[in-house]
């Protein structure tokens, strides 16, 4: 113990004078433990072609079912779609299409028919699609007022700057206000089936259920909490610009109405890319075996509100059964197709690979 | 304080102004004005003593630092960022929160920067507060003041052991012949004493020093950066001059020894003296990869602002194509909107935002992180700890740790770097008798093996070694760990008391005239310790015992700067302390000595235990005591007389005729005394072997006796030459009265002479120094520290060049080349020097020198060229002295010798200037740029530490300037392996790797953004959440690079050290070169289309996407997250623990934030989507998909190179694997067989290589190759063994 006292103290180099054994002075030699010392076990995995090529034949195998799979699925799915937009002069609704404005107060219908050549069997949604409309524009995708949607009754009434130039009209704040809102999809859609004895059935399409249940419950709702009465609730308010009629008037379903109306939530979730569809309506399978859309003639009409001369858009009517994964979509199934293929011949390439160089690494010479 | 008008003061500060810049200054004493204002002062106008180098103040530091900070560009780019981010039109998100990241990287910065300017200025207050003496006409004598207060034109008085406060001109000493002994080892790291000289007749000084008397006119140059001229005359007032130089100077930062004081009169103070001028303050240094990093940063600038050009002009087209007003262009607030060409200006900003993060912002951070992280491995390395001094590897330097893994040359300086500076008497040959010092040799094998024991087991090794020294001789196994205690050859003793005991007569036998030779010949100044001797035992001897002492005085010779630095402050407790150690000192045969402690009235009775030597070499001070442990002390020296004990305890008092100095011309020196006893005149010599050997008595060589004692001699000498001994070879002639006379005339004439003065003595010297009787030779060593040759041999197969500057004869670098390694036994060898001492023909010998570079540099080509040499690299060494490495050095010249030195295989510089040294460093550099690493121990290693791109100080033996001046401080130049061969190549790759990783991680996750601006109108709208998007950066992906950074290990440390050929990947560019950037960026593009055009060809059907943006946005940022860690994980050599836990954390980390956040933010954009997106089985598949397909052209070519085509790095990956005994056996194996491969044939023609026990001739054979031998120069390329060291 003397000795190691010693140790420490001339060690150190500390000109403090003390007799042995007087204080111990810590010495600075470096723990030894395996992180200081960079030495923690580690697992090094060095990629060469013997050591990743059960990988690559794992991939290959796995991707090229799971591909298929998808393929099959996609390929089931059943997809009609009808463009209403008018811009041939033979379309049923070029007229409307030509003669618009925002604020005219006829409306204008048109009816178009179709065939469909399969029958649908499962829940049927019809979606309507708009082309070329940008609702990804970054200023369009500012323009609204989330709080306000919210049922936030101070920005009822103090819509954010965000809105502007929809947040005020005629000094009245807009409810809902900005861009979004202002621009809101109004064309309605009706489907007839022509039953082949003549009769023009309805179809009947679900309005609700097509918006997310968050927003629809949380996200979005009507000021004035439970007030049964919208009238009151959007009181000092005023319709967005290019609307026929305000918020509160858009369903005369309570449950449909005012910022909680399902076409208005969809609308306001802005599509990622300027070609987009939305999901207007649902068409539910009945309950025995009927088919949901059997084979045969339909018309579509349209109450032609919407304009999209401004922007060279189109519109159109989707009808889409669904799966599990989604809408119609074979891209997903050739890509795992394609890319399980392409790692399977990898597997192979490396296969050789290995044979030819993989025994020369153990007698590695490294050579500068 | 009498008021000034301002006008007064202006053409005060202007006439300051210009009497500071005039060629001459005109100083006066300060005493006559003493108490007067400041502005009557004559010397007003010349800096005061007091030093600043801190940056900054306290008040101004913030300005300052923020303006320091935006020269970096980096910073600058940032905020301007930030404030675009304000400006209305370009419509950033959240303009404040853009404002976090550069000011947390502004404050981090800042705040480094304050402490270090802190700790600057603790140390300019320590030195300004140190305390000094200056003399005060009101109290009539010395008082005590500060540094600070030290103005020109003040008396300082320094005592013993002082520091020099500033540069004074010494105008008295304590020394009664005006002498004043210095050491000038903080300016230029030599340690042996200078003789400063009063300038005499200044002032009254006897009986004592009346600064009053002085009434003088100083007048000196302008201050200047020499530290070796001065330029002075002092103008008494009878206009009678007295020329001053530098012999007359005390420069700051001396340290008095020898001299109790000292007075002086301050010719420049603080930053005008020589010492502060030649610190040129350390230089911020910038590590190469950075240079290359801030490179790339601006191809990103170019990138990003080629993409948001992209942006500009796509938002303008797309505006054109619009046929009308559509409802998504949302008009400004008045209710109109811009034209396309003005909004798509706008644009251009927007888009500048909307990507910045392609600028990586957080690299600097992460760098900065990293490094300490890096620097704290490094400290806490184990292997870098020694134990000896307990001291870690300091790194100084926060920023350039990744140099260390790109040097390609290294510039060492030679004693107390490579070797310990401590000469040790190993053998001597007597007679043609070898005595081989077993015991010696024991001894010092006794204690390398103790040091060994003593990692194991320290009671034992202190139990052993707390003897007591003194009674040392008969016990062999004891281990002295002073290096001067010599251990007798017991049959030499014998011998000498035989001889001793028949000479009764006084014939003085041949082995005592050996002894005498080496007691005599030689400079050595005797020095007294008696006074602290006994100071030491009344200090110590109650608790502390003898050998404890011993072991101490050791540490305080390594400390010895340190204390004295420290000393001051300290002074009441400490003083006693430090004089302790400092006579200890002497004891180790070091140079320096305190007479601090004023000596008793009465003379000491002289006894050898209180001998102190003090040489201009250590080597002489090895002989010395060597022949005092033979009983032959040298007791005392003055000019005309030698004073030498014997064995028998008589005294003899030689009378000293003439001393011929040592000149690298003869290589010897004399001393020429007079028996005291048989009157005889003798002359003894002492010199390298061959000088000596050449002069031998031709006569008596005939005789069969003399000339086998020669040859015999001789075949020692070249033993010992092999062992890496220093030898010197003894002899002795005796003369006549009468050739002594007539001898002593012609003396006397050259030395009276004034044309070519040297040139006559040099021929007197040689005219006596004829017909010799060799006495015999000694074997001194100057041990090399441990592994320097093993360490030199790493690191030349690492690629680097290793160059050794020193200030050494040439001979001595040569000897010691061989015994590091540096030099092979196969090498050719250039010895360069030129022998020009005459200045007025420089021009001459500028055109002489370049005729032999030209020479050299043809034949070293030629040589190179020549087809035998075509399957081994050349193995040209280049020895150069100072003087031809200045004419080599002027600007003409430099191409050719950096051409030469290019195919040289090492280069040694002796008897170079620190200034010197660096300039080389600077060349090199410059010219070759290259990576450049200098290490030293000493003061005159600073300026070269400075001018390397790394500078690496040893805390040795020479103070701590060196250290002070590194970058990295290591205690043994060993440590320089494992620093740069493990943690260089380490911190490199990690750095490199990161800052790759870090800029494609920036882009793939940019690009995503800007891909979507092709969809959305170039609007640049981002389909990820603002907040995720900077968390993104912040958290989700910030700290697996960092780690990976700190952490990953490509090869572990034995395989590194192992094969020093993998530190060669890392040099020029290394892994960060220009392509692996452009490699990465591109594969980032690559990855980003992937990640952006599959999820988009999943979300579009025949029919349009029924997706939101946000919808969009999250699986693309949740995919991107994967394809960065993923890619990370290819790069990530080594999976530890900490890998683990980070990069899964770092996964959870984004699912956590993104799910909280987008489960609580109702009003945000992002609401739910993570949610709503992982319950749809898509959003798994598309993630799968789309990494897998990202990430398969790297992970593909990863296995391909590995598997076809494997880097050395992958292939010593492979060997790292398997286990450590088969990895070290094939090590073992595979270094045998290159070592076998090594072997190269000269297409010189070289002799062989004499072996052990050949007789050889008697003479050492003449430079073969080529000898061409100018006026002034030689240039020998010599292929043979010159002191060439077999190493075992």
């Amino acid at each position: 113990m003397m000795a190691s006292t010693y140790n420490a103290k001339d060690e150190d180099g500390h000109i403090t004078v003390a007799g042995p054994g007087g204080g111990t002075l810590r010495s600075r030699k470096p723990e030894n433990t395996a992180f200081k010392q960079q030495r923690l076990p580690a697992w090094q995995p060095i990629l060469t072609a013997g050591t990743v090529l059960p990988a690559f034949f794992v991939i290959g195998l796995i991707f090229i079912p799971i591909g298929i799979g998808l393929y099959v699925t996609s390929n089931n799915i059943k997809e009609f779609e009808i463009d209403y937009t008018g811009v041939d002069m033979s379309s049923p609704c070029f007229n409307c299409s030509q003669n618009f404005s925002w604020n005219s107060t006829r409306p204008c219908t048109c009816s178009i028919p179709f065939y469909l050549d399969q029958p649908y069997e499962s829940n049927v949604f019809m979606y309507y699609g708009l082309s070329n409309f940008y609702q990804n524009h970054r200023r369009y995708v500012k323009s609204r007022d989330d709080s306000q949607l919210n049922g936030d009754s101070e920005a009822l009434t103090k819509p954010s700057k965000e809105c502007e130039p929809y947040a005020f009209h005629d000094n009245k704040p807009i409810a809902p206000c900005g861009a979004i809102a202002n621009s809101m999809f109004n064309d309605s859609l009706e489907l007839f089936y022509n039953d082949p004895n003549g009769t023009k059935v309805q179809i009947h399409l679900m309005k609700t259920g097509i918006a997310w249940w968050t927003d629809k419950h949380v996200k979005f709702r009507n000021p004035g909490g439970n007030n049964p009465n919208l009238t009151v609730a959007f009181q000092g308010t005023t319709k967005p610009v290019n609307w026929r009629k305000p918020v509160y008037e858009l369903d005369s379903d309570q449950e449909n109405d005012g910022f909680i109306n399902e076409d208005f939530i969809v609308w306001m979730r802005t599509a990622a890319l300027p070609t987009f569809r939305k999901l207007y309506r649902i068409i539910q399978k009945k309950k025995d075996m009927v088919l949901t859309l059997p084979r045969g003639n339909y018309t579509l009409e349209v109450v032609y509100n919407y304009p999209v001369r401004s922007f060279e858009g189109r519109k159109r009517m989707i009808l889409s059964t669904i799966s599990w994964m989604g809408g119609k979509n074979p891209f997903l199934g050739i890509a795992y197709i394609t890319v399980g293929s392409v790692c399977f011949f990898l597997g192979v390439v490396l296969l050789i690979i290995h044979h030819k160089y993989g025994n020369r690494n153990n007698s590695a010479d490294i050579s500068n | 304080m009498m008021w000034r008008s301002p006008l007064a003061r202006v053409r005060d500060a202007l006439r300051g102004q210009k009497v500071r810049e005039k060629d001459l200054r005109n100083l006066v004493s300060n005493l006559p004005y003493e108490g007067l204002d400041k502005w009557k002062q004559p010397n007003r106008y010349f800096p005061g003593n007091s030093i600043k180098t801190s940056k900054y103040t306290l008040l101004l530091f913030i300005p300052m630092n923020l303006f320091e900070q935006f020269h970096r560009l980096a910073n600058l780019y940032f905020v301007g960022l930030a404030i675009l981010n304000f400006v209305p039109v370009v419509n950033a998100f959240q303009p404040e929160v853009a404002l976090i990241p550069i000011c947390v990287i502004l404050c981090l910065t800042a705040m480094k920067d304050a402490w270090e300017d802190f700790r600057r200025y603790q140390s300019d207050k320590r030195l300004n507060s140190m305390p000094c003496l200056i003399y005060s006409r009101k109290v009539k004598q010395f008082v005590e003041r500060y540094w600070k207060d030290v103005r020109v034109g003040d008396f300082v008085k320094v005592v013993c052991n002082e520091i020099v406060p500033a540069d004074l001109l010494l105008l008295h000493t304590s020394d009664p012949n005006g002498v004043c002994h210095i050491e000038t080892a903080n300016l230029d790291g030599e340690t042996n004493l200078k003789q400063r000289r009063v300038v005499p007749g200044v002032c009254i000084t006897d009986p004592e020093f009346e600064a009053e008397s002085f009434n003088s006119i100083v007048v000196c140059e302008k201050p200047n950066i020499n530290l070796n001229h001065f330029k002075c005359y002092v103008e008494k007032p009878d206009k009678d001059k007295v020329g001053a130089g530098i012999e007359n100077l005390l420069l700051r930062g001396c340290t008095v020894r020898n001299t109790d004081h000292a007075v002086g009169f301050v010719v420049y103070a603080g930053h005008e003296t020589k010492a502060m001028l030649n610190n040129n303050g350390p230089r911020y240094k910038r590590s190469k990869q950075e240079r290359r990093l801030n490179i790339d940063v601006m191809f990103c600038v170019i990138l990003l602002l080629t993409m948001c050009l992209v942006g500009a002009l796509g938002h303008y087209l797309w505006l054109q194509t619009l046929p009308g007003l559509p409802p998504y262009l949302v008009p400004h607030s008045n209710g109109h909107l811009d034209s396309p060409s003005l909004s798509s200006f706008y644009m251009f900003f927007t888009m500048i935002i909307l990507l910045q993060v392609l600028i990586p912002i957080s690299l600097y951070v992460s760098i900065e992180l990293v490094k300490i992280a890096q620097i704290f491995f490094i400290t806490n390395d184990i292997d870098l700890y020694d134990e000896e001094t307990d001291s870690q590897i300091q790194c100084r330097a926060l920023n350039i740790t990744e140099d260390l893994g790109q040097i390609e040359y290294i510039f060492t300086d030679k004693t107390g770097t490579l070797t310990e500076n401590k000469m040790v008497f190993r053998r001597c040959s007597i007679m043609g008798t070898e005595y081989p010092h077993k015991e010696n040799a024991l001894q010092t094998q006794w204690s390398l093996d103790s040091d060994d024991v003593n990692r194991k087991d320290t009671m034992h090794h202190h139990g052993s070694r707390r003897k007591v020294p003194g009674t040392a001789h008969s016990d062999v196994a004891f281990s002295s760990p002073l290096e001067t205690e010599v251990t007798p050859d017991k049959k030499l003793l014998q011998q000498i008391s035989g001889a001793e005991s028949t000479s009764v007569s006084r014939k003085i036998d041949a082995y005592l005239d050996f002894f005498l030779a080496l007691a005599i010949c030689n400079t050595v100044v005797v020095s007294m310790a008696t006074a602290q001797r006994q100071r030491v035992s009344a200090e110590f001897s109650v608790d502390v015992d003898e050998r404890w002492r011993w072991r101490r005085s050791k540490r305080a010779k390594m400390d010895g700067g340190f204390v004295l630095f420290k000393l001051p402050v300290y002074k009441s407790y400490l003083t006693r302390v430090a004089i302790i150690n400092l006579s200890s000192c002497c004891n180790t045969g070091a140079q320096t000595c305190s007479l601090h402690v004023p000596r008793s009235s009465s003379e000491p009775a002289v006894t050898p235990d209180m001998v102190c030597y003090e040489a201009e070499s250590p080597d002489e001070a090895a002989l010395v005591y060597a022949a005092k442990a033979y009983g032959f002390i040298l007791l005392g020296r003055t000019p005309d007389s030698v004073t030498v004990r014997l064995p028998s305890g008589e005294d003899l008092r030689f009378e000293v005729l003439d001393t011929l100095t040592f000149d690298s011309n003869r290589k010897r020196m004399s001393v020429l005394v007079r028996h005291p006893i048989s009157k005889e005149y003798v002359l003894y010599t002492k010199g390298a072997d061959y000088a000596i050997m050449e002069l031998l008595d031709c006569v008596s060589l005939e005789k069969g006796n003399q000339k086998n004692i020669a040859a015999d001699t001789q075949q020692h000498l070249d033993y010992y030459a092999k062992e890496g001994l220093r030898t010197l070879c003894i002899a002795k002639k005796v003369l006549s009265g009468r050739e002594y006379e007539s001898w002593s005339a012609d003396r006397h004439r050259a030395l009276a002479a004034i044309e070519n003065r040297e040139q006559l003595i040099m021929d007197t010297a040689v005219q006596i120094e004829t017909n010799l009787t060799l006495l015999g030779a000694t074997g001194i060593e100057d041990r090399l520290q441990e592994n320097v040759p093993d360490t030199i041999t790493a690191l030349r197969e690492a690629g680097i060049q290793v160059w050794v500057l020193t200030g050494d004869k040439p001979e001595t670098a040569v000897n010691i080349g061989y015994a590091c390694r540096l030099l092979e036994e196969e090498d050719l060898v250039i010895n360069m020097s030129c022998k020009n001492k005459v200045r007025s023909c420089g021009m001459y010998s500028t055109l002489t020198c370049t005729s032999i570079l030209d020479c050299t540099l043809e034949e070293v080509r030629r040589y190179v060229a020549d087809p035998r040499n075509v399957d081994t690299t050349p193995d040209i060494s280049l020895v150069i002295d100072g003087r031809t490495l200045a004419m080599t050095l002027s600007s003409d010249l430099q191409e050719r010798f950096v051409e030469l030195a290019k195919h040289c295989r090492s280069v040694l510089c002796c008897r170079v200037t620190p200034l010197q040294k660096s300039a080389v460093v600077k060349i090199i550099r410059e010219k070759l740029k290259v990576m450049t690493l200098a290490v030293g121990d000493g003061a005159n290693d600073v300026n070269m530490i400075q001018a390397a791109d790394v500078g690496i100080g040893i805390s040795g033996q020479e103070g701590m300037q060196a250290v002070m001046m590194s970058d990295f401080a290591i205690s043994r130049f060993k440590h320089l392996k494992k620093l740069l061969l493990v943690h260089g190549h380490w911190c490199n790759s990690r750095l490199a790797n990161m800052i790759i990783y870090f800029f494609y991680k920036n882009t793939a996750n940019v690009n995503l953004l800007f891909w979507y601006q092709f969809f959305c109108g170039f609007t640049a709208t981002a389909m990820i959440d603002y907040w995720l998007m900077i968390f993104f950066n912040l958290f989700f992906t910030s700290a697996p690079p960092i780690m990976f950074g700190i952490l990953d290990k490509d090869i572990s440390a034995e395989m590194l050290l192992g094969v020093p050929e993998l530190y060669r990947t890392g040099q020029g560019s290394g892994e960060y070169r220009f392509s692996t950037f452009w490699v990465s960026m591109l594969d980032a593009f690559y990855q980003s289309l992937v990640c952006f055009f599959i999820p988009y060809l999943i979300s579009i059907d025949f029919t349009g996407s029924d997706m939101d943006i946000f919808s969009f946005g999250t699986p693309v940022n949740t995919i991107s997250l994967f394809t960065i860690l993923l890619h990370l994980s290819i790069e990530i050599k080594a999976w530890t623990v900490v890998h683990w836990v980070i990069m899964l954390g770092s996964v959870a980390l984004y699912f956590i934030v993104t799910l909280a956040y987008s489960a609580i933010c109702v009003t945000c954009n992002a609401y739910w989507t993570l949610q709503s997106q992982m319950v749809d089985p898509m959003f798994y598949l598309v993630c799968i998909i789309t990494t897998v397909v990202a990430l398969l052209p790297r992970y593909t070519f990863h296995v391909l190179k590995n598997s076809i085509a494997p880097s050395p790095l992958e292939q010593a990956r492979h060997l790292d694997r398997m286990d450590p005994i088969t990895r070290d056996q094939w090590i073992k194996e595979w270094r045998s067989f290159r070592g076998g491969g090594q072997v190269k044939r000269s297409g010189l023609s070289v002799p062989p290589s004499p072996t052990l026990g050949t007789s050889v001739e008697a003479y050492p054979p003449s430079p073969t190759a080529s000898e061409i031998t100018g006026d002034e120069f030689t240039l020998n390329v010599i292929s043979e063994n010159y002191n060439r060291p077999v190493h075992t």
